[in-house]
């Protein structure tokens, strides 16, 4: 892969890859390299361009609980920012060091908090992408509320740069909560697992996230209160999951814990699986089956399964049952990281793609 | 639409009694929620399956035929306006509720169902939390298009937050699957760029849609303040302390004064703004919030807790029949649904009213004060010449007044053919052109609604160039959308 000079703002990287569009060089995007595993490796002729030089935090404001960011803004620079004033903006994906919001919603990665609040998708209310053919263009707005015009913000979430270039969000934000705690429940038995996730997912306890973890046969269930009074609620779902027979605790200083869940979501070879929160045992027995631990949301159903000895025969036996998307891989590994995709909705897929990036260069 | 052989074969596919041609039936078809504009079609169709609406799309497709689709039309936009060339397909009678799985929070749906329907299936531990105020009769599949709110979506979010799937009939008469009951399908986010398309890009014929579990406590309050910018300074206080309010809702002394004339809630008709905070959630945290929001209303004229479901009702009534109200205020009047960052309410506020006595005109204004979602309602009379014209003015100048403070022309109804010549207030060309990518996509032909959402007509051209497939893929190794 060639690699540009990094654009010193959004003018200069939409001229690049115009430049590009042009010549009919592919082209890919770089944040902060800490996915750039996930996508197929690019050929030698493919040009890197990278959001390196779009770090400017352009607004913040707090009053509204809203921001607008560069797209090379390095997450965490941002939530420490946001911090000072009590605020976050709600995505806490794994962070192996300086990921950046818009690799954050290109790649569509999410941790813990998105079982409270939603994904890149539910979060980012505007955007300023490029495109190949030159073309710099605003969906969206900065407030947190707006319908005017199609919302090309979802669109280009979670597509990969596949589209064109995102190098710029507009961004809501949450107060962070003045207090946390955590009800956890162990156990060595599938059902019994999904069945105290399930009884407190469906409680009308406030949760701030219902998270499972599986390694060796014993996993153990987590469920997070946020707010002024978290610990009433974590006692009550921890009777709820005491109720199903799991060996049970309330902690108060549980930031390690959702930390370890975050971490498991990367590995040698990592493969997100979609499903629903009810075939969590199967899910669970699949993955003793193959060697394989998991983190997972349970009250999404939605799963990161880790293999130590990456292989891809397991992606392929998870696709019999599952929907499953490779993200962490090694790079030898010969394996298609999107799996099936239903051909009309594949052709439409396409039809969106020749359309926002006609010279077909995004790769 | 030349000869009646789309009609013979419309008849066909749905059956005589299903296609409505006569003028005077035609008639209730003619507008949506938004009055000030009428359209007769050629033909309403009522189809009563997701078979038959393809059917039905399939055959405009052949003939060259538009089309619009309508469910309940109640919109407020002129979004299922119908265009006089063209075909109504109407989808009330797709009212099915497909599927309701309660342990994975789900519920399958036709695009007929009713928004208060769908909370009703899933009654009583579960809700659907979109709730626009229509929810009674309003469709969810006119939520989907919409990507309809709420007085709720400050703490729950919109339509677009719930919707996990859809099978939609796109405009050449092809049927695809976007998403489906899980969450993050494979490939392009095709159900986030379809909900809010206002109907452009295809029907929806089966919808997904999540359901979260109903919260433990309720605690509702009113307050009463001298001013709505007082009002505004205690929204500021309550969201920068950390508090989500399941609603926060505002009224200006103008909408008090109609709404307690209409309901007898006992709203003081001489407060200058009232306040209605909500919260939910569980019980310890209702509480203890609930006591902050109190003292953060301590300046208050004065104060009014809901101590049961009945009080709490008595509050909202006054809030909800404030639109149906306005009659007692002027004849006719015009709402905006423009939005603001809601730290410049207070300039905003004082902005619409020098606007509203320079043109000598009333605006009531009711608000979701937490996402800084204006509802202006100017009133006016029809029958004295000109004020139509001079409200249709004040209004324009008033979106404008918004989007000049940082916000945006719709935050709810959604732009259709009534704010469509306000887009370009937000939108620069390249911007327009890039939303026209999208509708190209999925409608290169223009027949889904068309004159709806873009201030232009605008056509589609060919894709330049063939699209070129990067050597994984032409290995079978890979697809990288």
């Amino acid at each position: 892969m060639q690699v540009a000079e990094a654009p010193a703002t959004r003018e200069e990287l939409c001229s690049a890859l115009a430049a590009a569009g042009e010549a009919r060089t592919p082209v890919r995007f770089r944040g902060g390299g800490t996915k750039s595993g996930w996508p197929p490796p690019a050929t030698p002729e493919t040009l890197e361009l990278s959001t390196a030089g779009l770090t400017q935090i352009v607004e913040h404001n707090a009053g509204d609980l809203t921001a607008v960011l560069e797209a090379g803004v390095p997450l965490a620079e941002a939530q420490a920012l946001f911090a000072t004033e009590g605020q976050r903006l709600a995505l806490d994906p794994p962070d192996t060091g300086g990921a950046t919001i818009g690799g954050v919603v290109a790649s569509g990665d999410t941790g813990p908090l998105r079982g409270r609040y939603g994904g890149p998708r539910d979060l980012v209310v505007g955007m300023r992408v490029a495109l190949s053919d030159g073309t710099l263009a605003k969906s969206g707005g900065k407030v947190i509320k707006n319908v005017a015009g199609y919302d090309i913000a979802k669109l280009f979430s979670g597509s990969f740069g596949t589209l064109g270039a995102i190098v710029e969000v507009s961004v809501r934000l949450h107060p962070v909560a003045p207090d946390t705690a955590t009800a956890l429940g162990e156990s060595s038995d599938p059902d019994e697992l999904a069945r105290g996730a399930a009884a407190i997912a469906q409680s009308p306890l406030e949760h701030h996230g219902i998270d499972v973890a599986w390694q060796s046969g014993r996993g153990r269930v987590l469920a997070r209160f946020a707010g002024a009074a978290p610990r009433p609620q974590a006692e009550a779902a921890e009777k709820l999951l005491r109720t199903e027979g799991l060996a049970t605790d309330v902690v108060d200083e549980d930031e390690p814990l959702w930390d370890d869940q975050r971490v498991a979501q990367r590995g040698p070879l990592v493969v997100k699986v979609s499903s629903l929160p009810t075939r969590l045992p199967r899910l669970l027995r699949t993955a003793s089956e193959l060697g394989g631990s998991l983190v997972g949301r349970a009250a999404l159903g939605l799963s990161w399964m880790r293999f130590e000895e990456p292989a891809a025969a397991d992606v392929e036996r998870l696709r019999q049952e599952f929907i499953a998307v490779v993200h962490d891989r090694p790079a030898d590994l010969e394996v298609d990281p999107v799996g099936p995709i239903d051909p009309a909705t594949r052709a439409l897929m396409q039809r969106v793609k020749e359309r926002f990036d006609p010279a077909a260069v995004c790769v | 639409m030349t000869n009646g052989s789309l009609l013979e074969r419309l008849r066909g596919i749905v059956g005589s009694e299903h296609v409505v041609t006569h003028d005077r039936q035609l008639a209730t078809y003619e507008s949506d929620g938004l009055l000030q504009y009428a359209a007769r079609p050629v033909a309403v169709v009522l189809p009563s399956t997701a078979a038959e609406v393809t059917s039905v799309v399939r055959a405009c497709h052949d003939e060259q035929v538009p089309w619009v689709a309508r469910g309940a039309g109640s919109g407020l936009s002129g979004g299922a306006l119908p265009v006089e060339e063209g075909v109504l397909i109407a989808l009330s009678r797709l009212r099915r509720i497909l599927e309701v799985d309660i342990p994975n929070g789900r519920v399958l749906v036709e695009p007929g169902v009713t928004n208060i329907a769908v909370s009703r299936a899933v009654a009583p531990t579960h809700f659907f939390p979109p709730d626009p105020s229509s929810q009674i009769v309003c469709t969810i599949g006119g939520n989907v298009a919409e990507n309809s709110g709420g007085a709720h979506c400050f703490k729950y979010g919109f339509t677009t937050n719930y919707v996990t799937g859809l099978e939609v009939v796109l405009p050449d008469g092809c049927e695809v699957k976007l998403g489906g009951p899980e969450l993050d399908h494979p490939g392009y986010d095709l159900v986030g760029a379809f909900v809010g398309s206002e109907g452009t890009l295809g029907i929806a014929t089966r919808i997904w849609l999540r359901v979260i579990p109903k919260p433990e406590a309720v605690r509702t309050l009113v307050a009463f303040f001298g001013s709505t910018v007082q009002a505004g300074e205690v929204v500021s206080r309550i969201v920068s302390e950390g508090i989500v309010p399941g609603a926060i809702e505002m009224m200006d002394n103008l909408s008090i004064r109609a709404a307690e004339g209409a309901t007898n809630a006992g709203y003081p008709v001489d407060a200058g703004a009232a306040l209605v905070v909500e919260l939910d959630g569980s019980e310890a945290e209702c509480e203890t919030r609930f006591e902050h929001v109190k003292e953060l209303c301590r300046d208050a004229d004065s104060v009014r807790v809901a101590q049961d479901d009945e009080e709490r009702e008595l509050i909202w009534r006054a809030r909800k029949a404030a639109f149906a109200a306005m009659g007692r205020i002027a004849p006719n009047y015009y709402v905006q649904d423009s939005v603001i960052p809601r730290t410049r309410l207070a300039e905003v506020l004082a902005r619409i009213e020098d606007l509203a006595a320079e043109h000598a005109l009333q605006v009531a204004n009711v608000f979701h004060a937490g996402d800084g979602n204006l509802h202006p309602l100017v009133c006016y009379d029809g029958a004295n010449p000109g004020e139509a014209e001079r409200a249709e003015e004040l209004a324009g100048l008033i979106v404008k007044a918004c989007v000049d403070a940082g916000g945006s022309i719709t935050g709810e109804h959604g732009v259709g053919v009534d704010k469509k010549r306000y887009m370009p207030s937000m939108f620069d060309e390249p911007d327009l052109a890039t939303f026209q990518r999208l509708r190209c996509a999925f409608d290169p032909d223009g027949r889904a609604n068309p004159g709806k959402v873009m201030p232009t007509p605008r056509l589609c051209g060919e894709v330049p160039g063939p699209y070129r497939r990067h050597p994984l893929e032409q290995a079978g190794l890979a697809e990288r959308f």
